[in-house]
């Protein structure tokens, strides 16, 4: 088992002088391979910025993040978005799909801008979309589809090709109790099969779908509920 | 705990023996609240002295077989169409922990709400993952998973309440400094300044 993300003693420093917030404080994290991390915590605990460094959509003051063994801040600007195309996939709470496009189109997206040929990414989007169950939609706008339906095209599009992290920012956030549990249990059902997904929610509920549940108050990682894995516990000493 | 009331509402399905009713009792409800034997037959022998249940012969290796009489039946039906009191809460341990928590010297509110939530999510993942796992294919199955669901739904309110405790608590220690609430967060920014 190994760390597909891998957050090195993180800080992250928003503003400068009296106005500066420290939004992660030496925060030590990993996500290994076949493993659903929650990350819980009250708004302004860290919980986003935790999420937006592990895609590399931002960069940490001081600390590493590695995807794949992959030293993000080695990346330049071109390599990092690459990165963000072919191995992590994003699923957010408000899904994000594009209403121009089909569901078989959005999830061939992030293909396509990676030079695959259309034929082909569609091919995969198709593939994507039936192992989420909706391959009948694919030629579906995302306006006449539910909001299960369309969560789970996001899906589809964070996990299409070969990518092993999946980072979702409270994914059941605007769906009912029992499309949620679905929505999670297709989660689930991507990291059982492999990948590594970091799961950021404040519904204790829908944390309780993840192998381990990390706290954050304040920037600072206070408890960890599921670390039965040696290496898990070894992995957030640090920060204990 | 209804054990009374819920015996009588198996008897409507048919006769039992008290074993059986022990099974069937548990097979809906996942043997979350374990019955004892001794527990059933004390229950049936007081059912009987009240005229709601009778005995209906023995099977074949000897079992007392149980049925239900028609003021039984009446019972079930007023169990069923009667709210549950919610008027007396049932004494809760952790409210009254948390009330004393924060008004006796001393205490460290902060690590005892968190612990009750790693706690309280440590169970609700072993329940969520009893949960992932289940077909339901038969009402015997399907009434575990809505008592599972009520399992995580209580768990989940109490995480909640642990929720708004720790903001009140925050809250409360930002306005007067003397409030109980300290969380290692809250001390290493009181060390730092």
């Amino acid at each position: 088992m190994s760390a597909v993300l891998q957050l090195d003693t993180v800080t992250r420093i928003h503003g400068e002088g009296e106005t500066e917030v420290h939004a992660l404080k030496s925060v030590t994290f990993a996500a290994h391979d076949g493993e659903l991390v929650a990350v819980m915590g009250p708004s302004g605990s860290g919980k986003s910025t935790l999420l937006t460094l592990a895609g590399g959509l931002d960069a940490p003051t001081s600390g590493t993040v590695s995807v794949e063994g992959t030293d993000l801040a080695t990346l330049g600007q071109k390599g990092r978005a690459r990165m963000r195309r072919t191995s992590i996939g994003y699923v957010f709470q408000d899904f994000n799909l594009i209403p121009a496009l089909t569901a078989a189109e959005n999830v061939a997206l992030p293909l396509e801008l990676d030079g695959v040929g259309t034929r082909q990414a569609r091919a995969l989007a198709r593939v994507a979309l039936g192992e989420v169950g909706i391959a009948e939609l694919a030629d579906r706008f995302p306006d006449n589809m539910s909001g299960g339906q369309q969560q789970r095209v996001a899906i589809a599009r964070a996990v299409v090709g070969e990518r092993r992290l999946i980072l979702a920012d409270e994914p059941t956030g605007a769906l009912d109790t029992e499309t949620g549990e679905e929505i999670l249990r297709l989660l689930r059902s991507r990291c059982d099969a492999g990948a590594a997904g970091v799961l950021v929610t404040h519904e204790a509920r829908h944390a309780a779908w993840a192998d381990r549940v990390v706290f954050l108050r304040d920037g600072v990682i206070v408890d960890e509920t599921g670390a039965d894995r040696v290496e898990a516990l070894v992995d957030s000493g640090a920060t204990r | 705990m209804s054990v009374r009331q819920a015996l009588l509402a198996l008897l409507e399905e048919g006769p039992m023996y008290g074993y059986q009713l022990r099974s069937e009792f548990e097979r809906r409800t996942g043997a979350t609240w374990p019955l004892n034997v001794g527990q059933v037959y004390t229950t049936l022998t007081r059912l009987e002295r009240d005229g709601l249940v009778t005995e209906s012969g023995a099977d074949g290796e000897g079992h007392v077989i149980y049925e239900v009489t028609e003021a039984g039946r009446d019972e079930v039906a007023t169990w069923f169409t009667t709210p549950v009191a919610r008027t007396t809460p049932p004494r809760d341990e952790l409210a009254i922990k948390l009330a004393l928590a924060v008004t006796v010297p001393g205490v460290d509110v902060g690590t005892v709400i968190q612990q009750q939530r790693s706690a309280t999510i440590s169970a609700l993942q072993d329940y969520t993952r009893l949960k992932r796992d289940r077909r339901d294919t038969t009402p015997g199955d399907l009434a575990w998973t809505l008592v599972l669901d009520s399992l995580i739904f209580n768990a989940e309110a109490e995480v909640r309440w642990l929720d708004h405790c720790e903001a009140r608590l925050r809250r409360a220690a930002l306005e007067s400094p003397a409030a109980p609430l300290t969380t290692s967060a809250d001390a290493e920014e009181r060390t730092a300044r």
